[in-house]
């Protein structure tokens, strides 16, 4: 391209307001990022970690009532069923505290076939199988407390009180940027048998997985009538409703950074603009010295266009690559947000909005040289 | 000798599009600063009004909420005869308390939200003495009668004076409407602790938590001591300010961390806007500051006149943002809290310390925007300015 070199000597002209306008673009785009990964956390993109095959069933009174083991031979008779799972909710931390993460007992025997997203090296299942006291903790919260495989953690029950010794003989990963890798599971079967004799073959919830998936609605309304007007009446939605419902009890507060911050990206945007038009503002006369000697409205139009874009893109891409870097190695609070990750699409509209206010904010001062009469702009000094 | 603030206020009215440009970066910045803050402040405050320095509040030992909890009649009897625990005409203030959770449609959105219901002893209202019946009467001990917080009812659909609900397999009347003075109560629905025992299918005379009323706040250690003393309780005391302070640890964290994060990095924005703002009216008025410098005033007066238009621009932001900060205080709004999984209501707390916070995190950012800039200008060569077009 044969004008490259007239666009970047534009550009670096004054290399200070380049480096302050790529800067607010770049401090823009980081911000989109960051928020785009808070909303992944409070729940936007529930869909994408889900699975439609799958129903969740709970205790119709809440969450935290049980559902007795039995119903698990009751569930797996209906048709269109093809595996239940089921889990207790430990609720426990590591050492002190502030170290919550979410433990799960786990039905070792169907857990990998219901998830099969969540996955364990082979030879780490095997043992893990073996042992009693095991526990698969998800990579995620490994690294968090730089577990290995053959440590020993001692984790403190808060609901099932007392120390509880676990060998971590496996790490799980899920899919790349969407997965929880914070859960740690561990064997029902350890926790049954400590557990008082008031507590024993209850479970928290039961997860199912149906053959088609556009049986949910069918099957959760079969599951509920088949529990209706026993002591313990259940609750059962399709996991993505499930997972929707839970995190819309924090929908205030992402309702809250989400549009703050929204305001504020466009105010730093509207920032950007006005700087832009300021450049050109400034070079009026050398585009009246393009056209002068030749070159046609389109052209410097374009030619005005295509520096902001290069600025927009330029800083833009480089926010959020530095928000995906961020937020891939440091997670400011991790026992809250378990799913933290700048997911690809995120990335891709931000991107498109870089662009689409790169375009808008060239577009009135390169409109206005197009329509510059020559004459009057070399008479003006 | 100083240059005066006027050529400041005209030169920035002169440049008035940069200048609003650089004023409403900033007076969103610190709106938003201020309105992450008033959440988190709102959300503690709610919680922490909620403990009275008067009680203390009995758990299992190891417990950290309520819903993780049990103590046994018996031990409820040893507190009752323990030091330290005031008594009220109707004997020793003591109530022992059973926490479930169950969901009720938000008016908001229509889906639901978990409630806290707390099973309470016919004591409750001598012992937490700030909670006050404003609406009908208080529950009769043993039938299935609900009183519910204030907030509850404005928040869910259907918890209204004289309304029967369902839940828990059990159908139950509201028969009053209490006032929490905003407290985490004011989210919550009451009713009978051995009702609703019964209709949860729980053990009977087991309970999660007991709030005992202190003859004096100083009576805490007293407690405790006797408390600790005796083998058949396996339980931890704490004052009931502690606990809840405790209780919105999380939530309050979160809010402070992330929305001081944004703030942050808006601020970083901001400063860009402010720089880019300076510097431009530095470029344009090169001859100017030329020839001032050449009338006499020295390189230290043009960056403090730099410095002072910064500022004013800044301070202009930041008394734009407090002002459109300050119609969020006592919005209520409301979330789960993580410690306990159920939904709270609460209101925005915007306070004076917080609007100085934001006018000084103005200061800064128009400190930081405008020194190099005025920097830049005091070096400019007094000749090579005043030739230049």
């Amino acid at each position: 391209m044969k004008f490259r070199g007239l666009l970047l000597a534009n550009l670096f002209r004054k290399k200070l307001r380049l480096l302050l306008t790529m800067g607010s673009f770049f401090v823009a785009l980081f911000l989109f990022g960051f928020l785009a990964v808070i909303r992944t956390s409070f729940g936007g993109g529930a869909d994408q970690i889900t699975s439609a095959n799958r129903l969740v069933v709970i205790n119709r009174v809440s969450i935290i009532q049980p559902l007795p083991l039995s119903y698990r031979e009751r569930i797996l008779r209906i048709p269109g069923v093809k595996l239940v799972t089921f889990d207790n909710w430990f609720g426990g931390y590591y050492q002190d505290e502030k170290n919550q993460f979410a433990q799960f007992a786990i039905d070792v025997e169907n857990q990998r076939k219901v998830f099969p997203e969540l996955q364990v090296p082979e030879d780490q299942w095997s043992n893990f199988v073996r042992d009693r006291q095991g526990a698969v903790v998800g990579a995620a919260t490994a690294k968090r407390f730089g577990w290995k495989v053959g440590d020993h953690v001692p984790i403190k029950g808060v609901i099932f009180p007392g120390v509880w010794d676990f060998n971590i003989d496996g790490i799980y990963h899920g899919r790349p940027n969407r997965d929880d890798e914070t859960q740690f599971w561990f064997h029902w079967d350890y926790l049954e048998e400590r557990v008082r004799e008031a507590y024993k073959g209850q479970v928290g919830w039961y997860t199912v997985l149906i053959s088609n998936p556009d049986d949910a609605a069918r099957i959760c309304k079969v599951i509920d009538t088949e529990f209706a007007n026993s002591p313990y009446e259940t609750h059962s939605d399709a996991e993505a409703v499930f997972f929707a419902n839970w995190v819309k009890q924090f929908g205030n507060v992402q309702f809250l950074i989400v549009t703050i911050g929204g305001v504020v990206f466009f105010t730093l945007l509207l920032v950007t603009g006005n700087t832009m038009a300021i450049a050109v503002r400034e070079r009026t006369g050398e585009l009246a010295v393009l056209k002068a000697i030749g070159y046609s409205d389109r052209f410097v139009m374009l030619f005005v266009l295509g520096e902001s874009l290069v600025i927009a893109v330029v800083g833009g891409s480089l926010g959020l690559g530095a928000a995906k870097l961020l937020t891939t190695f440091w997670n400011p609070v991790p026992s809250v947000l378990q799913i933290f990750y700048l997911r690809p699409e995120a990335m891709i509209t931000g991107l498109v909005v870089t662009l689409a206010v790169g375009a808008a904010s060239g577009l009135l001062p390169a409109f206005g040289a197009m329509r510059l009469r020559v004459v009057d702009a070399l008479r003006r000094v | 000798m100083p240059i005066p603030v006027v050529y400041n206020l005209r030169s920035v009215r002169q440049r008035w599009a940069s200048a609003v440009v650089a004023v409403l970066g900033i007076t969103g910045t610190v709106g938003v600063f201020i309105a992450m803050m008033a959440l988190a402040k709102g959300f503690k405050a709610t919680l922490v009004s909620s403990g009275s320095a008067g009680n203390a509040l009995v758990m299992r030992n190891g417990s950290t909420s309520e819903l993780g909890g049990s103590v046994s009649l018996d031990q409820v009897r040893v507190l009752e005869d323990a030091p330290g625990v005031a008594r009220g005409s109707s004997g020793p203030l003591v109530s022992p308390e059973v926490v479930v959770i169950a969901p009720f449609p938000l008016r908001s959105t229509g889906t639901d939200a978990n409630v806290q219901v707390r099973g309470v002893s016919a004591k409750a209202l001598d012992v937490r003495n700030n909670i006050k019946i404003i609406k009908g009467t208080f529950f009769h001990p043993g039938l299935a009668e609900l009183i519910v917080g204030n907030n509850a009812s404005n928040t869910y659909s259907g918890l209204n004076l004289g309304d029967s609900i369902k839940f828990g397999g059990g159908t139950w009347r509201i028969v009053g409407v209490f006032d929490a003075n905003s407290s985490a109560f004011d989210s919550e629905v009451w009713c009978d602790a051995h009702v609703l025992n019964q209709i949860y299918h729980r053990p009977e005379n087991v309970f999660q938590s007991v709030t005992v009323h202190l003859t004096s706040p100083d009576a805490l250690q007293q407690l405790k001591d006797a408390v600790t003393a005796d083998p058949r309780m396996t339980v931890d005391i704490t004052s009931e300010v502690a606990y809840y302070d405790k209780q919105s640890q999380t939530l309050s964290t979160v809010i402070k961390v992330l929305g001081g994060l944004v703030a942050f990095i808006m601020g970083i924005g901001a400063i860009f806007g402010a720089l880019n703002t300076m510097y431009s009216a530095v470029a344009e008025r090169a001859r100017e500051i030329a020839t001032m410098r050449a009338l006499g005033f020295g390189s230290g007066s043009v960056v403090f006149s730099f410095l002072i238009e910064a500022l004013l621009i800044s301070f202009a932001g930041g008394l734009l943002g407090c002002l459109s900060a300050l119609p969020l205080n006592g919005l209520t709004t409301g979330s789960m809290n993580f410690q306990t999984f159920s939904y709270l209501a609460f209101a925005f707390k915007v306070t004076p310390d917080l609007l100085l916070a934001g006018i000084f995190f103005a200061l800064a950012m128009g400190a930081i925007g405008g020194l190099f800039p005025a920097i830049r200008a005091a070096r400019q060569p007094v000749a090579t300015a005043l030739r230049s077009l």
